[in-house]
């Protein structure tokens, strides 16, 4: 008989707060909930600080320069020496190496931990490129309509119809190899992606009420765009995003595995396998170290996505 | 149904046009000297003359913008009528529809023969990958979708979540490490580079045929058909063979596969969920079904559309992907052979492989959009 006494308010608690306390339900506070409550977000999140704190941390956690070279620093050293820790019953005389040495006698422990800055920012400034001018094409497209729509699309579709991977490689020949042109053509290649999701959610979201409202008060169309139409189409935007910047990272350390990404010396992920690829029968730990860290970011990235579709969008909410 | 097609079918004409005059565009805007690039040392004032005009080079571009020796590039406005028919694009668009792709400067062949002696590679390849990831993909994903939330689910799909982030060079990589030097001279042991060990000779299917004297079309799908081993093998009956091409081809498709693969069983898993949901398949258990002809035979079927999608969408990033696995394990196919070309500033090898590949998607996403009218009857209407 005390059950019911025991169990109500805890059931009757959070429902009156949501609804009639002083802070409403917003639209981030929810979002945030349904964020924490996805196992898949959470483990994404949790890898993603790691990568972001060694991202900042990069000069404290690493003992090495990345591209120094070690030889005549240390006695003994020799290229591609497989990893040396102490505690793992390595000599005491020896100097540690948590990932041993590459074939230019680095570290690989301070190239890989240097990398990860570039990995980060190479995923977020490719995919915020490549958002920003999709979603100008893409409502500019489904706003208008007509021949206007036709014409953008068509040329979308062009983009798309060739192996993004190729395409890019044909963009930075025509740009020069680089870090900064291989995101550049990435973000290119993934600009159809965005412009046709943005231009989806327009297509939608433009024969709505509020937006027939408003332009009846005499809103223009820029107005229109910027101020009704954008901030409610975002939320596929945001979690497309989160994917691409996935499969940036990748795409980018593609580029710079064959060559036309990050130079030497400079220390990414891509080019450290790309680079190390033809040691890999001796020095498998070369390849091994950059290779995990790479697949570990574009986990977390990926996991992320899940989450906040799964979060964002009521209707796969299973 | 004819209608759907049609409409189809034109609205990927201008898409067409739109790869024609981009591959054209690309192979111009690189920057470099081809005749430097093709004549090496031997590239001078006279010799790089000679060389533009037995190779077209010296015309317009396209209508009043023209290439000057050295790489700029130089608008001439009053040009323009002059140079209105008689300019490259003209050319290669004239080529390219009476099917001439013109000459690599850098292997003298003319570029339809390296397409059929690079694309099977990249086609046995790619359909071996493709093979795998489907089948392994749709079983794990039933499996998924049927024990919702078993240990077997929530294995596979965290197998599946690092699947797809695992660049193919990574995999390639390591599968190659292990099963050539770990797992080396043990039952297990799997080449890592070639299509076929060392030494091994084989014929042509012409030559076996005695058809040596065919010439045309017929001819040269026919020596594309012997150059996908596979094939090759399975006619002449030749399992030897057979067994070394697919021992070469299991490591490679393994590493194209995976992502691929993942995702197909990510999305057979949740669209098998939302079938398993609805009301028919409650009524199909009432009236006494058993549960796997109520999954397999209702559910599964009504559930292939969107892996239909996502098998289509896959084959772009899967070309993107060969052109990795190709370097890794040192097959001679047309990824590599674009990528080598673009470096060596080879524009007849440029124009002509990516032009057949684009259009190659063009035509694979048509057949996608088609296969969902005969899925779905409900898309025609759309």
């Amino acid at each position: 008989m005390t059950a019911p006494v025991v169990l109500e308010p805890p059931v009757a608690g959070p429902v009156e707060d949501g609804r009639a306390g002083a802070r409403p339900a917003s639209l981030w506070r929810d979002t945030l909930g349904n964020i924490l409550r996805q196992r898949n977000a959470v483990i994404g999140l949790v890898i993603l600080s790691f990568f972001v704190l060694v991202a900042i941390f990069a000069d404290q956690i690493a003992a090495y320069d990345p591209i120094d070279v070690l030889i005549g620093d240390e006695e003994g050293i020799k290229k591609l020496a497989p990893p040396c820790i102490h505690a793992l019953g390595c000599p005491e005389t020896m100097a540690e190496h948590y990932f041993g040495i590459d074939g230019n006698v680095r570290d690989v422990f301070a190239r890989v931990v240097h990398g990860t800055r570039v990995s980060l920012r190479i995923g977020f400034l490719t995919v915020g490129f490549a958002i920003v001018i999709g979603m100008f094409i893409g409502s500019i497209a489904g706003y208008f309509g007509g021949k206007v729509d036709n014409v953008l699309m068509r040329i979308m579709d062009v983009l798309l119809a060739f192996p993004a991977l190729l395409l890019a490689v044909a963009i930075v020949v025509v740009l020069g190899p680089g870090l900064l042109n291989a995101q550049l053509a990435i973000g290119i290649v993934a600009i159809p992606i965005y412009a046709r999701v943005m231009r989806a959610s327009v297509l939608s979201i433009r024969e709505r009420d509020y937006v027939t409202a408003s332009r009846a008060l005499g809103e223009s169309d820029l107005g229109l765009v910027v101020r009704r139409i954008i901030p409610n189409a975002l939320t596929p935007l945001i979690v497309q995003g989160t994917l691409g910047v996935a499969g940036a990272v990748l795409d980018v350390a593609a580029l710079s595995f064959i060559g036309l990404g990050t130079q030497p010396p400079d220390a990414e992920w891509g080019s450290m396998i790309g680079i190390a690829s033809n040691s890999m029968f001796v020095a498998p730990h070369v390849v091994l170290f950059p290779g995990i860290a790479l697949s570990l970011t574009v986990l977390a990235f990926n996991l992320l996505g899940d989450g906040l579709r799964d979060a964002l969008d009521p209707r796969l909410n299973r | 149904m004819t209608r759907f097609i049609l409409r189809r079918l034109l609205s990927s004409i201008p898409v067409i046009i739109g790869i024609v005059f981009l591959v054209f565009a690309l192979a111009r805007i690189i920057p470099g000297d081809p005749c430097e690039a093709a004549l090496g040392e031997r590239a001078n004032e006279v010799t790089c003359e000679r060389y533009a005009v037995a190779h077209g080079l010296d015309k317009a571009i396209i209508p009043g913008i023209f290439r000057v020796p050295g790489g700029a590039i130089e608008a001439r406005p009053g040009e323009i009528p002059a140079t209105f028919l008689d300019n490259q694009f003209v050319v290669f668009v004239g080529d390219v529809v009476s099917g001439d792709f013109g000459t690599s400067s850098k292997f003298g062949l003319p570029v339809t023969d390296l397409l059929i002696q690079r694309l099977p590679t990249t086609v046995e390849l790619t359909l071996y990958a493709l093979t795998f990831a489907i089948i392994a993909g749709i079983l794990l994903g039933v499996m998924s979708a049927w024990r919702r939330n078993s240990f077997a689910d929530v294995f596979t799909m965290l197998i599946a979540n690092i699947g797809v982030s695992t660049p193919v060079f990574v995999l390639g990589l390591s599968l190659a490490y292990l099963f050539a030097i770990v797992l080396g001279d043990t039952a297990l042991e799997l080449p890592p580079s070639y299509r076929l060990s060392p030494g091994t000779d084989v014929p042509t299917l012409a030559a076996t045929w005695g058809l040596e004297d065919l010439g045309g079309p017929l001819r040269s799908i026919l020596d594309f058909m012997s150059n996908i081993y596979t094939f090759n093998a399975i006619a002449r009956a030749d399992w030897a063979l057979l067994g070394d091409v697919v021992r070469h081809m299991i490591l490679p498709a393994f590493a194209l596969g995976t992502i691929p693969l993942a995702i197909i069983a990510r999305i057979t898993r949740s669209s098998l969920l939302d079938e398993l949901g609805l009301d028919y398949i409650r009524t199909a258990r009432a009236k006494g079904l058993r549960d796997r002809a109520v999954v397999l035979r209702h559910g599964l079927r009504n559930a292939m559309l969107p892996v239909v999608t996502v098998i289509g969408l896959q084959l772009g990033s899967l070309f993107g992907g060969a052109v990795l696995t190709e370097t890794i394990f040192n097959l001679a196919g047309v990824g590599r052979a674009v990528t080598e070309a673009i470096l060596s500033r080879d524009y007849a090898v440029i124009q002509g492989f990516t032009l057949v590949i684009a259009i190659g998607f063009v035509l694979i996403n048509l057949l996608v959009d088609l296969s969902y009218a005969f899925l779905d009857p409900r898309v025609q209407q759309r």
